[in-house]
């Protein structure tokens, strides 16, 4: 029996939930609208009408792409993978050590230890790869070795992170059902939380390396080796079709090894 | 032989969880801890291998006081004292030779257990265990492949690798099907039996605890308000731990089952059983 006055009324969300959410939105539109201002303030809307133009042009001279200058990339090639590979190799050897001090189940102490690792995990993240190069290009000169520090840098914050986040996530039972055996702290951590995140470790590890591809070949531009140094040099001799030829090996590159990783994560899980 | 003195537990939160805890177990004797959830029967598990620090009070293990010991004294006590779990607690991607010889870690040095080179006596124990609970085929299998039962036997043949003088178990049947748990339930009674083993195990199952225990513990918010012969859990014991209840009920539905078909059944699916 449906009656007015005992009928129950159920809503999903209370006025004063819908009041916040309405002036959430307002505010998300309001700021819009300001960055759209604070943008196009500084335009010069000649140059924007006469966009099509200049694209068509750098297109034109972009084609037909100058094959020969292949033969030139190869070494430029082999370098960058070669930083990739050993900075993604540096940055998760020392990534697995600071992952575990940054643990909250795993951290010797979470008063001290744990906020260090921290901080090194956020300032490894908060500087990009090509700011880390140009720094150790000034450091120790240019070439592979300013690469591959400084690929090794930024991975260490990323591989950390996810890491120390995956075994924070672990099952805890298997963890105590361990320490019932009387196994030590090293064992424990051998048997029981290994097993758990080694899938996990696989794959950030691939996915990094996977990234690092991608970032080392502009790492040349600021004079760190490998392709995006062939880049520059093509770039600022306008040489276009030479440009084309590199795009499109960076292009090949990255579809090969987002290709590995995908295998390779496919394997591991 | 496994001595509780006026053990207690209270939570940070201010949870009192055991108060005043004394009983002994001689050896060979199964005890059954039944009592609500909350009444504290997993503290009082955790506390004795010290997963779970005890606020006040003692447990003697033969001559060895627990509640003292640190470090290395610590974990070897521990490893006198094998762990089954409710939900197996497996590392479910070792095989399941692994987690049966991970009941020797405290036996054999990091660098050997990391290289996983076990003496040869851990290995041929381990193999004799796995036969013993019917698994001797699955040693190379991952442990996330086995079914339910077959897990917790792992489970077991784990605890007894570590050579155990007492066996504590927390709902060893809490995720199994009927038929399973009485079969498990069978295995622990029986090398309890063979190995003179006491055993504290922590269950919900009321009947399956009066069968196949020698003695029942209740709990009650803490305390033990029963201590005696399974035989004698009356109503009236039934309503003290739980609260009132029409226990006639349960043990009209669940007394019926008979003990000797399920035992033949098991006997014939089970090689675990031929063995006892």
């Amino acid at each position: 029996m449906i009656s007015g006055a005992d009928t129950q009324i159920w809503q999903f969300r209370t006025p004063k939930q819908h009041m916040l959410r309405w002036l959430g939105w307002f505010w998300l539109v309001a700021l819009t609208v300001f960055c759209w201002n604070l943008m196009t303030e500084d335009t010069i809307w000649a140059f924007v009408a006469d966009a099509p133009r200049q694209a068509s042009d750098i297109g034109g001279r972009m084609l037909p792409p100058r094959w020969g200058y292949l033969n030139q990339l190869w070494q430029p090639l082999w370098d960058t993978l070669n930083i990739a590979t050993l900075g993604t190799l540096i940055g998760v050897i020392i990534a697995i050590p600071v992952a575990f001090l940054a643990a909250g189940n795993t951290t010797p102490s979470r008063y001290f230890v744990r906020p260090v690792a921290l901080l090194i995990i956020v300032t490894s993240r908060s500087i990009n790869s090509l700011i880390w190069a140009l720094l150790l290009v000034a450091i120790i000169g240019p070439g592979l070795l300013a690469g591959i520090i400084a690929i090794g840098l930024r991975s260490i914050g990323f591989v950390a992170k996810l890491l120390y986040e995956a075994i924070e996530e672990i099952d805890e039972k298997q963890v105590e059902a361990i320490r019932a055996t009387g196994a030590s702290g090293a064992q424990t951590i051998d048997y029981a939380i290994v097993p758990q995140i080694l899938p996990a470790f696989w794959g950030i590890s691939v996915f990094r390396w996977d990234i690092n591809i991608r970032e080392s070949t502009i790492l040349g531009l600021v004079g760190a080796g490998g392709l995006g140094l062939q880049l520059q040099s093509s770039l600022s001799t306008l040489a276009w079709n030479q440009v084309t030829v590199i795009f499109l090996v960076i292009l090949a590159t990255v579809i090969v090894s987002e290709w590995v990783s995908a295998k390779v994560r496919q394997a591991v899980l | 032989m496994l001595e509780l003195k006026a053990l207690s537990k209270t939570y940070k939160t201010g949870d009192r969880a055991l108060s005043d805890i004394s009983f002994s177990v001689p050896a060979g004797q199964v005890v059954g801890l039944i009592g609500p959830s909350g009444a504290g029967k997993s503290s009082l598990i955790r506390c004795i291998n010290r997963l779970v620090e005890p606020t006040a009070g003692s447990v003697c293990l033969g001559e060895t006081e627990l509640t003292t010991l640190n470090g290395r004294a610590l974990r070897q006590a521990r490893r006198r004292i094998g762990m089954i779990f409710q939900e197996y607690a497996l590392v479910e991607r070792l095989t399941v030779m692994e987690n049966v010889l991970s009941g020797r870690l405290s036996y054999v040095s990091s660098w050997r257990s990391f290289l996983r080179r076990f003496p040869q006596a851990d290995i041929d124990q381990a193999f004799s265990l796995l036969n013993r609970v019917g698994l001797g085929d699955h040693c190379n299998k991952r442990a996330d492949e086995l079914s339910g039962g077959q897990r917790q036997r792992v489970g077991i043949a784990r605890a007894l690798e570590q050579n155990p003088e007492l066996l504590l178990a927390d709902e060893p049947t809490a995720s199994l099907d009927p038929k399973t748990s009485r079969q498990i339930m069978r295995l622990i009674q029986s090398v309890c039996r063979e190995m003179n083993l006491p055993a504290i195990i922590n269950i919900h199952d009321v009947v399956l605890a009066q069968n196949f225990t020698d003695r029942i513990i209740g709990l009650q918010a803490g305390k033990v308000v029963f201590d005696g012969l399974p035989s004698a859990l009356s109503h009236e014991a039934l309503t003290r731990i739980y609260g009132a209840e029409d226990w006639g009920q349960m043990q009209q539905t669940n007394e019926p089952q008979d003990d000797d078909t399920l035992l033949e059944n098991s006997l014939d699916s089970s090689p675990m059983l031929v063995s006892s």
